[in-house]
C-alpha cells in the first residue's frame, strides 16, 4: 500500500507537468480553434530562459520561474502576432501548418543559438527526501506538484472571476457576438497566448529542474504527451486538460511500476485511441450539435 | 535530340566514375607510398553524445601530431580525418564510405560507439580495411572479422569485473540492475553483471528503460523497496546523471556502480555521483609516467583533462601507425597482419590482441571522491 501511494505521488508529479503544458494547448484551441504545435517549443524556450537566468544571476528558484514565465509570455504573444494573427481569416489548415512551421523554426533557432548539447540545469532546488508518514518524497517532486496545483487554481480563478477571463470565455463561445458586446478580440487572444505560454514555461522549468537537462528537442516528447492529455480530457476544456494530464502521468508511471517501462508509451497512446473510440470529444467533452 | 543529350550525359557519367574509381585505387591500394597517410575517425561529434566522439578525435589528432613531430612514418606524415556519425549507424556507414572512397584512408580508428562500428563491420570485412576501434566495447564487434580490432576491453569483461568488485571489495550480497534496453552497450554490460553477480549473490531487480525515458522515480521506488546493496547502471553520463540525481533526491541508500560510459561524470554531475564507483580503461590519477605524460600533453594541446576515450583514441592511433610502420606498406592486408602482432605498452595498459582482435589488458576501478577520480583497484587481465 505504501509502495502504491509512493507510485501514486510519482505519477502525480509527472502528470502535473503534462497538465500545465496541456493547459496551453487547450486554451489556445478553445479560443481560436488552433492546435498550437509550437507550444512544446515555447516550453523548451521557457526552460532555456530559466537556465540563462540562473547562470547569469544565480537568483533563487521562484524569481527564476517568474522571469522565465514572463519572457515566455512575451514570446507567445510575439508568435501569435507575427505568425497566427495574419491567418485569422485563412482556412484552419493554413494556420495548423504555420504552427508546425513555427515549432520547427523555434527548435532550429534553439539549435543554432544554444547548440545541440544538453545543458545542465544547476540544482536550484536542493535534492533531498522529505518524510511524510511512511512515505518518502523528493523535494523536486513536492515543488512540482504544489506549484502546478497553485497555478491551476489561479487560472481557474482568473477565467471564472476576472473580466479578461470572462472575455476569454465569451470569445471562445462566439467571436462575432463578443465583438458586438465590446470585447477587444485581438487583445483577448493575445492574453490567452500569454497565459498559455507562461504555463508552458512553468512546465518547461519544472521539467528541466526535475530532469536536470535543457536541450533544443526537449519540448517534443512532453509536448506530444501534453497534446494527447488535452485531447483525452476534451480539447478546449480547461478542467479537461488538467484531468487529462494527470491521467496520462498516472497511467505512464503505474505502467512503468507494475507492467514494464518499454510498454508505457504504447499504453498511454493506446488509451487515447480507446477513449476517442468511445467518446470522440474526450472525457469531459460535450457532444456539440451541428448548427444547420 | 533529347535522347541524344541523355546518351551523352550517360557516357560522361560513365567516364567520370571510371576516372574517379581509378584515382581511388591509386591512393588506397598498391605499394607506392602516398605523400600523406590518411587515417579515418568516426564518432558522434555533435548531439547528446558529442563529448565521446570529440574526445576520440582529439586523442587521435594529438597522437598524429606527436608522430609527425618525430618525422611521421619514415618521413611520410599522418593526417587524421574525422567525420560525424551523430552516434547513428546509418550516418556512420555514410562516413565510412566517404573516408574510403573520397579520402582514401589507409586505416580506420573507429567507430566510437559499438552500434556504429557494428553497422560498418560487414562492409569493412568485404573491403579488408584495417579497423581499430578505440572504444567499441560490444562483444560482437570483432567476432568473425579478421580485420577488425579494438583498443578497449569488451562489455562482458567490464560487467563481470564490476560484479566481482561489488562482491569482493564492497561485500555486496544483493544488487539491482537498471539499464537501457535500446542500447546494445548498456544491455551487454547488464547481462554480464547479472550473470556474474548471481554466482555469488542475489539480483533483486533487473529493470530496463528506453532511450526517451526521463523519469526513473517509479522504477527507483520499486528498487528502493528491495533495498539492494549496490545498483548497477551501465549507461552514458547524460542518462546516468539524471538517474543519480533522482537516486539522491529520493534518498535511496545504495552504492551505484557503472561502466566506462560514466567517464567524465564528475564534470556535470559531481555532486550526485559523489562516492559511487565505475570501472574504466585508465585512471587520471594513475602514477605511471606514460599516463602522466599523455595527460600533460593533452592538457597543453586541448586545454582540458583527457577522459578515457581520448586516451583510447590516442592509443589506437599509435598502434595503427606502428602497424603501418611494421607492415612497411599501406596495403590493407599487410597492415591487418601487422596489427594482429601488436605487443606494446600504451596509456591504457599493455596491449596484445587475442585471436578475435580483442586486447588483453587491465581494468581500473575508480571512485568519485570530491568531484575527482580516485583509483581504487586495478583488476588484471582476463
Amino acid at each position: 500500500m505504501v509502495l502504491f501511494l509512493q507510485q501514486f505521488i510519482n505519477g502525480l508529479s509527472v502528470g502535473s507537468i503534462y497538465a500545465v503544458i496541456a493547459l496551453g494547448y487547450t486554451m489556445v484551441y478553445g479560443i481560436i480553434r488552433l492546435i498550437n504545435f509550437a507550444h512544446g517549443e515555447i516550453m523548451m524556450m521557457g526552460a532555456y530562459f530559466a537556465f540563462i537566468t540562473v547562470l547569469a544571476s544565480g537568483m533563487p528558484f521562484y524569481v527564476v520561474l517568474i522571469v522565465s514565465m514572463v519572457l515566455a509570455a512575451i514570446l507567445g504573444i510575439t508568435v501569435e502576432t507575427l505568425a497566427y494573427r495574419p491567418l485569422r481569416k485563412a482556412p484552419r489548415i493554413s494556420a495548423l501548418i504555420t504552427a508546425i512551421g513555427m515549432s520547427l523554426f523555434l527548435q532550429n533557432l534553439a539549435l543554432v543559438i544554444f547548440k545541440p548539447e544538453p545543458k545542465i540545469m544547476p540544482p536550484i532546488i536542493p535534492r533531498m527526501p522529505v518524510f511524510i508518514g511512511p512515505l518518502r518524497i523528493g523535494t523536486v517532486t513536492i515543488v512540482t506538484i504544489v506549484l502546478s496545483i497553485v497555478f491551476m487554481v489561479l487560472l481557474d480563478f482568473f477565467v471564472k472571476k476576472t473580466k479578461p477571463g470572462k472575455a476569454m470565455r465569451a470569445v471562445s463561445e462566439d467571436k462575432e457576438a463578443s465583438v458586438l458586446m465590446g470585447i477587444n478580440v485581438n487583445r483577448t487572444i493575445s492574453i490567452t497566448f500569454a497565459i498559455g505560454s507562461a504555463l508552458g514555461a512553468l512546465g518547461g522549468v519544472l521539467y528541466s529542474v526535475s530532469y536536470t537537462q535543457v536541450f533544443p528537442t526537449m519540448g517534443v516528447m512532453p509536448g506530444l504527451k501534453a497534446f494527447v492529455a488535452a485531447v483525452l480530457g476534451g480539447i478546449g476544456i480547461i478542467p479537461g486538460a488538467m484531468l487529462g494530464g494527470f491521467v496520462i502521468g498516472m497511467v505512464e508511471t503505474l505502467t512503468k511500476a507494475y507492467i514494464s517501462s518499454q510498454l508505457s508509451d504504447a499504453i498511454v497512446f493506446g488509451l487515447l485511441i480507446v477513449v476517442l473510440l468511445f467518446k470522440p470529444t474526450g472525457i469531459l467533452g460535450k457532444n456539440e450539435k451541428e448548427k444547420v | 535530340m533529347k535522347r541524344k543529350s541523355l546518351l551523352i550525359m550517360l557516357i560522361a557519367i560513365l567516364v567520370l566514375t571510371s576516372v574517379l574509381a581509378g584515382c581511388n585505387n591509386a591512393t588506397t591500394g598498391g605499394d607506392d607510398t602516398p605523400d600523406v597517410i590518411k587515417l579515418g575517425v568516426i564518432g558522434p561529434l555533435t548531439g547528446d553524445y558529442s563529448m565521446y566522439g570529440t574526445s576520440v578525435e582529439e586523442g587521435a589528432k594529438l597522437a598524429a601530431e606527436e608522430i609527425n613531430a618525430n618525422g611521421g612514418i619514415n618521413g611520410t606524415l599522418i593526417e587524421i580525418i574525422a567525420y560525424d556519425s551523430k552516434g547513428d549507424g546509418t550516418e556512420a556507414v555514410n562516413a565510412y564510405n566517404r573516408l574510403r572512397d573520397q579520402d582514401g584512408i589507409v586505416g580506420l580508428v573507429g567507430g566510437t560507439f559499438s552500434g556504429e562500428t557494428l553497422a560498418i563491420k560487414e562492409i569493412a570485412i568485404e573491403d579488408g580495411m584495417p579497423i581499430l576501434s578505440p572504444t567499441a566495447t560490444n562483444l560482437n564487434v570483432t567476432l568473425n572479422a579478421p580485420n577488425v580490432f579494438r583498443a578497449c576491453y569488451i562489455d562482458p569483461y567490464q560487467g563481470a569485473s564490476a560484479a566481482i568488485f561489488s562482491v569482493e571489495n564492497l561485500g555486496a550480497q544483493t544488487a539491482a540492475v537498471l539499464f537501457n534496453t535500446e542500447d546494445p552497450y548498456s544491455e551487454g554490460l547488464a547481462v554480464a553483471f547479472r550473470d556474474k553477480f548471481s554466482e555469488k549473490g542475489t539480483i533483486t531487480n533487473y529493470e530496463g528503460y528506453t532511450r526517451n525515458d526521463m523519469d526513473f522515480r517509479s522504477v527507483l521506488t520499486i528498487i528502493q523497496a528491495q533495498n539492494p546493496d549496490v545498483l548497477f547502471i551501465p549507461d552514458y553520463t547524460a542518462k546516468v546523471g539524471i538517474i543519480l540525481d533522482q537516486v539522491k533526491e529520493m534518498g535511496i541508500d545504495v552504492v551505484c556502480i557503472g561502466g566506462d560510459g560514466w567517464d567524465g561524470i564528475e564534470l556535470d554531475y559531481a555532486e550526485v555521483a559523489e562516492g559511487h564507483f565505475f570501472v574504466n580503461h585508465y585512471a587520471k590519477t594513475d602514477p605511471n609516467p606514460m599516463v602522466q605524460n599523455f595527460i600533460a600533453a593533452y592538457e597543453a594541446r586541448w586545454n582540458k583533462t583527457p577522459n578515457a576515450l581520448a586516451a583510447l583514441g590516442y592509443d589506437a592511433t599509435f598502434i595503427m601507425v606502428k602497424a603501418i610502420e611494421a607492415a612497411g606498406s599501406t596495403d590493407y592486408a599487410a597492415v591487418v597482419e601487422a596489427l594482429a602482432k601488436t605487443d606494446t605498452e600504451a596509456v591504457t595498459g599493455h596491449i596484445t590482441f587475442d585471436e578475435n582482435g580483442d586486447p588483453q589488458k587491465s581494468i581500473s576501478v575508480i571512485q568519485v571522491v570530491n568531484g575527482d577520480h580516485v583509483l581504487v583497484d586495478l583488476v588484471g587481465g582476463n
